[in-house]
């Protein structure tokens, strides 16, 4: 492998490799450091496994991180630290929560989805080796993810929602991987598509409406994902949904008129499913009034619980191991694990890891707009937002900024499809970042 | 399928803005989104942490109280103690000698709460006191929780035992102070309760039985209840009158008449001894004798407001008492007609007094008019025994001068040696005391409370003495309720104590 001063691109463009390396090893360092933590904290001591916790975590790391100098030299060097810094997080704050649960322990089986999900990073890096050919399993792939969310329907609900399908002790929520290809069929076709999208059809009011026979497919395909979710009573996947759809058709357009119907037509579902749907109403109730519960004699409900424990941890938390986020019941590793976040590391560790999600964030961003095919900037600027809503819909839930959907906290909450999903999310982005920070870009790697 | 179409980093289709730029739009949107979660984050953990915190329903601050071996209070030993639980409240509160300090301590329960020093020095007890902390700053930052520190009360154990096993299986109550101080030797109040049964999670069977208890063990009788003081108050009108010159001469006639007919009605102020039904009585004849027709002419003479004034100066009218335990407003009307004062000055109508008050009045006039502040804490200390805060004797009020104190004392000395309160006479020593039967209930035909205020010192000695007290026996099985016959006992076996140590 050549060395990187050997590689130097023109005008000082560098792969920046070796600052990957030291990132990652920072971000495997402050993990471990957490996982230590939390036993000193807890029992006095360092858990006995640290050292095998520790390597572990830092074999997957490099194996990582050989994957991308190998097959991506050229990638964004911050892309892959964050995600495994996020999903270190996540791995130390489940153990900790564990230690209250211990006829329930999540951290091991996190850590093989994690370590699966990094083997899936590998392999896409090894695999696809240009990010345009995903552009011929578009409409294939669409179909797949309706499939794949129409499945639990056969599944027995869980929690009061059939989004999961169970075999045995395995369970996984397909809506999770649908959103991936979901994001590649609405790259795919509305970068086809755009200019018909963006050109003809006519004028209502202040607004050019596209024509129907443009519109028509994309719409259809949208409409049977969201009918599907709420049909599951999956309001968080269809939010999901429905916000990377506006974004990625105002991206490819840039009609201003698709974000006021947007809106628009959220709200009329949203009025719409809040009324009709009670598990929802009482979701809206709890998000407008959460300590109402606590007036009427009833205790606190899971948001008053969630907020408590985000107070509770202050400006600078109580330290790992030391809060009382158990307190919040249910769903405390999945969910809610943003709250233990909140108390145990206080507002600087949910400042830092809000950081560290806008960073992600910004450099799928990044990438897409450095990239020259609309396929590519279309997907990367897809996937980031992607990341971008579903962290709103999930923090916004739990801080009682917005109704409570339920879904995961990319990479930090317990769930194996979620958190193989984001590995593969950052694993495109790796891929397509290599293309565009390329000194020569068109010539795929 | 590829896509080659040649675009300019901002050609959008004809004209439209390009990709660069509405994803750079997208791109701020989404930031907004993350910046509208970090504002909403630091509204959370920052600007409502007070009152999330302090919710009734998080159970937080019930969690950290009893996450560590709770501080101790003192009556010479430890009184209380902690046991581990195996719960999630990892520790309880458990009480030596429950039953006996209940009226000092209070109760620390899980479930219902902390009251009176358990209340007051939660935060010192439980380690979160910012003074208890080492180093302010960093506790603060690493949130490391001192061990709870202690309190350390002015009770003294044997005392309190007096108090207790003198009140026995009656309803009533004891305090009693260093007048010279001011420090609370003994807080007594029957019957009690263990305050340990109802200190963990599962004690609710045993809260709900003491809260239909009708004889009320929970009542802290000598802080929080006020009781009609009867003849004791006379020791209030006594000094009233001669520090305003009303009386100068204790032996001298009042010129009192009688029958003393309540101004403004035609009713007439009796008396419970036919020898007090005469006129021209001297003060202390009055005094030995417990005359209301005396003392209530006397009262009126004085006038509402140095009557008032006086009251006053032992605690009345005080709703503030922190001894630091808030003690019930102990009351003297200030708006009466004369009548009205006439029966308040012989501590009936509205005038009602706690036990502590009272002993107030004995020791105001045990230490030369100076009433003392009552204080039921000696000092708080850390766990390791350093000292946090160490509570110095204050004046509460300067009541009357060494001479107006001379006399009232003397009037209480004869009380005792040759009247009412005969039953609290001790050898060896100089007592002074007086009785009171304060009448009460529908047309008065509930048990009279039976009460007894006194000053005690070794014989000879002219130093403050070094115990005043009050007694109140709500509700005696007795069949002749009076102070002197109830109270005063319980007085002197409690003076004696003091006297003996």
């Amino acid at each position: 492998m050549a060395t990187d001063s050997a590689t130097w691109a023109p005008g000082g463009r560098r792969p920046r490799r070796w600052t990957e390396l030291l990132l990652v090893v920072a971000a495997v360092g402050l993990a471990v450091f957490g996982y230590v933590e939390v036993g000193v904290n807890i029992d006095g001591k360092a858990p006995p496994d640290a050292a095998q916790y520790g390597a572990a975590l830092g074999v997957l790391a490099l194996l990582a991180h050989g994957a991308v100098r190998w097959r991506a030299k050229w990638a964004d060097p911050l892309l892959l630290p964050i995600a495994l810094l996020l999903n270190g997080i996540g791995l130390v704050v489940i153990y900790r929560l564990d230690r209250n649960t211990p006829q329930h322990e999540a951290a091991p089986t996190q850590l093989l989805w994690s370590t699966l999900g990094v083997g899936l990073f590998i392999a896409v890096l090894l695999l696809l080796r240009d990010h345009r050919r995903l552009q011929r399993y578009a409409y294939i792939g669409a179909f797949v993810a309706l499939v794949l969310l129409v499945l639990p329907v056969f599944f027995p609900p869980v929690y009061g929602s059939r989004i999961w399908i169970t075999l045995g002790p395995l369970s996984f929520q397909p809506g999770e991987f649908a959103k991936i290809l979901l994001a590649i069929f609405f790259a795919a076709y509305l970068a086809a598509h755009r200019d018909a999208l963006a050109l003809t059809g006519r004028r209502v009011l202040w607004f050019q409406l596209p024509l129907g026979r443009v519109l028509g497919p994309v719409l259809l395909i949208w409409a049977a994902f969201v009918g599907v979710l709420v049909l599951e009573t999956d309001l968080g996947t269809s939010l999901l949904f429905f916000g990377l759809f506006v974004v990625m058709l105002y991206v490819a357009t840039a009609r201003t008129g698709w974000i006021v119907i947007g809106l628009l037509l959220s709200a009329v579902a949203a009025v719409g499913v809040g009324w009709l749907s009670p598990h929802v109403h009482s979701r809206v109730t709890d998000w407008l009034h959460p300590l109402a519960s606590i007036e009427a004699g009833q205790g606190a409900n899971q948001i008053a619980q969630s907020l408590f424990a985000f107070a509770w941890g202050g400006e600078l938390g109580t330290g790992l191991g030391l809060g009382h986020s158990a307190l919040i019941g249910f769903a405390t590793k999945s969910d809610f694990i943003l709250a233990t976040v909140g108390e145990e590391l206080g507002l600087t560790g949910l400042l830092a890891v809000f950081l560290l999600y806008a960073v992600l964030v910004s450099r799928g961003f990044r990438t897409g707009i450095a990239l020259r095919d609309p396929f590519g900037r279309l997907l990367a600027i897809g996937l980031a937002a992607l990341v971008a809503i579903q962290v709103f819909v999930v923090a916004g839930g739990v801080l009682d900024l917005i109704p409570l959907t339920g879904m995961t906290l990319p990479f930090i909450a317990q769930g194996g499809s979620s958190v193989v999903t984001n590995w593969i999310i950052v694993a495109l982005l790796v891929r397509m970042s290599d293309l565009a920070r390329r000194p020569d870009p068109g010539e795929p790697a | 399928m590829r896509f080659t179409r040649p675009e300019g980093t901002n050609g959008g289709p004809q004209g439209l803005p390009g990709i660069s730029t509405t994803g750079r739009r997208a791109a701020t949107f989404c930031m907004l989104l993350i910046i509208v979660l970090a504002v909403q984050g630091t509204r959370v953990q920052v600007f409502q942490k007070k009152e999330l915190d302090q919710n009734s329903a998080n159970q937080r601050a019930t969690v950290q109280r009893y996450a560590q071996p709770r501080g101790n209070l003192i009556a010479g030993q430890p009184v209380t103690g902690s046991v581990a639980t195996g719960g999630r409240l990892a520790y309880q509160r458990t009480y030596t000698d429950g039953p006996l300090y209940a009226a000092v301590t209070g109760y620390s329960s899980q479930i219902y709460g902390n009251t009176q020093l358990e209340g007051v020095y939660d935060a010192l007890l439980t380690g979160t006191d910012p003074r208890l902390a080492g180093w302010a700053v960093w506790d603060a930052i690493t949130r490391h929780q001192q061990p709870g520190g202690d309190v350390v009360t002015t009770i003294d154990p044997a005392v309190q035992r007096a108090a207790m096993q003198g009140l026995g299986n009656q309803k009533g109550a004891v305090a009693a102070i260093e007048p010279a101080t001011g420090r609370i030797l003994a807080l007594a109040s029957t019957p009690s309760y263990d305050p340990g049964s109802i200190a963990g999670t599962t004690d609710q069977a045993a809260w709900e039985k003491l809260q239909a208890d009708p004889d009320q063990p929970m009542l802290n009788r000598a802080l929080r209840q006020i009781y009609p003081p009867g003849s004791t108050f006379k020791v209030v009108t006594a000094a009233a009158a001669l520090a305003n010159g009303t009386v100068t001469d204790i032996q001298a006639p009042t010129g009192a008449p009688y029958p003393y007919v309540l101004p403004g009605t035609t009713t007439t102020l009796n008396n419970d001894t036919g020898a007090c039904n005469q006129e021209g009585l001297s003060l202390d004849d009055a005094m030995t004798m417990s005359c209301n027709s005396v003392m209530g002419w006397l009262g009126v003479q004085t006038g509402l407001d140095r009557m008032v004034a006086m009251a006053k100066n032992f605690g009345f009218d005080d709703a503030k008492l922190d001894i630091p335990v808030r003690a019930a407003r102990s009351n003297f009307d200030t708006d009466m007609n004369a009548s009205q004062l006439a029966l308040s000055s012989i501590g009936q109508y509205n005038t009602a007094a706690t036990p502590l008050v009272m002993a107030m009045v004995a020791a105001g006039a045990a230490d030369n008019g100076q009433v003392m502040y009552p204080q039921l804490v000696d000092r708080l200390t850390k766990a390791d025994g350093t000292q946090v805060q160490l509570m110095r004797p204050t004046l509460y009020r300067q009541a009357f001068g060494p001479g107006v104190a001379a006399q009232v004392r003397r009037l209480m000395v004869d009380v005792v040696d040759n009247g009412t309160g005969a039953n609290a006479q001790i050898p060896g020593a100089e007592v002074g005391g007086k009785t009171g039967t304060a009448e009460h209930g529908v047309d008065n035909t509930g048990t009279p409370y039976a009460w007894f205020i006194a000053w005690a010192r070794p014989a000879g000695s002219t130093d403050v003495p070094p115990v005043a007290v009050a007694v109140v026996i709500a509700d005696s099985q007795a069949s002749d309720v009076t102070g002197g016959g109830l109270a005063a006992p319980i007085a002197k076996s409690v003076m004696q104590t003091v006297l003996n140590r």
